[in-house]
């Protein structure tokens, strides 16, 4: 059963999204939010990890959170999808639970 | 020394007041808490500096567009620090640079400094706040 996984700390200074990638399984959704948006951007850490993670998972960025943040779809790490709010409604409906790491 | 030291002219002596911040902003409250406390300190004369450390130097990224998170833009206000009289703003070079960022993506003149630098103006000061 898929699940949604939502992360909303910064990558940089928690360990949230690694905990979250460390567990997510494969074929599993995972929404970065929040100030979580900073571990979607190309030219950090994290970005490598989220590269590895994105063969068996997809990913995804909450774009209002990126605008919020001065950043925008370009800056983000290629395979990961930029969603909306509707959009974030969407991935809760579509999979099986949400899962959030906070 | 003690809290309410005075000069010669009997005036209260002005400090120097240095606030760090650390937190990106709108995740959590503290960015903005930290400039109604550096317009405080302003108003009453001291010497403030602002220092922005780890992921406190998102604060200042350029063209931040919050209209759908539903919160304030409160970013314009560090152009406007300079109209308070609050010109000391530092940056850490070692936080720039392990989020790719450079002076470029900042939307203020800053000073960048190396953390030894840094650490040593940190030092230098009568208060330091931490946001």
């Amino acid at each position: 059963m898929a699940v949604l996984h939502t992360t909303n700390k910064s990558p940089l200074q928690t360990r949230d999204l690694e905990s979250c990638l460390r567990l997510a399984r494969p074929g599993c959704g995972i929404l970065l939010m929040e100030d979580a948006i900073y571990g979607a951007l190309k030219g950090t850490a994290a970005a490598t990890k989220l590269a590895e993670a994105a063969k068996d998972k997809q990913l995804y960025v909450l774009g209002p959170d990126l605008a919020a943040r001065g950043f925008t779809a370009e800056q983000v790490v290629p395979g990961v999808k930029v969603v909306d709010y509707g959009g974030f409604v969407d991935l809760a409906v579509e999979y099986h639970h949400v899962q959030a790491w906070v | 020394m003690s809290d309410m030291e005075e000069n010669e002219g009997g005036a209260e002596k002005v400090k120097r007041l240095m606030i760090v911040n650390r937190k990106a902003p709108y995740g959590t409250i503290y960015a903005l808490e930290s400039l109604e406390v550096v317009l405080i300190g302003a108003a009453f004369d001291q010497d403030v500096s602002l220092v922005f450390v780890d992921d406190g130097v998102y604060q200042l990224k350029k063209g931040q567009q919050t209209k759908d998170i539903g919160q304030k833009n409160f970013s314009p206000t560090y152009r406007a620090l300079e109209g308070y009289d609050v010109e000391k703003l530092y940056v850490e070079q070692e936080s720039l640079e392990v989020r790719g960022l450079a002076t470029d993506d900042l939307l203020v003149p800053v000073e960048v400094l190396p953390s030894a630098k840094l650490g040593a103006l940190m030092e230098e000061q009568d208060v330091v706040l931490s946001f």
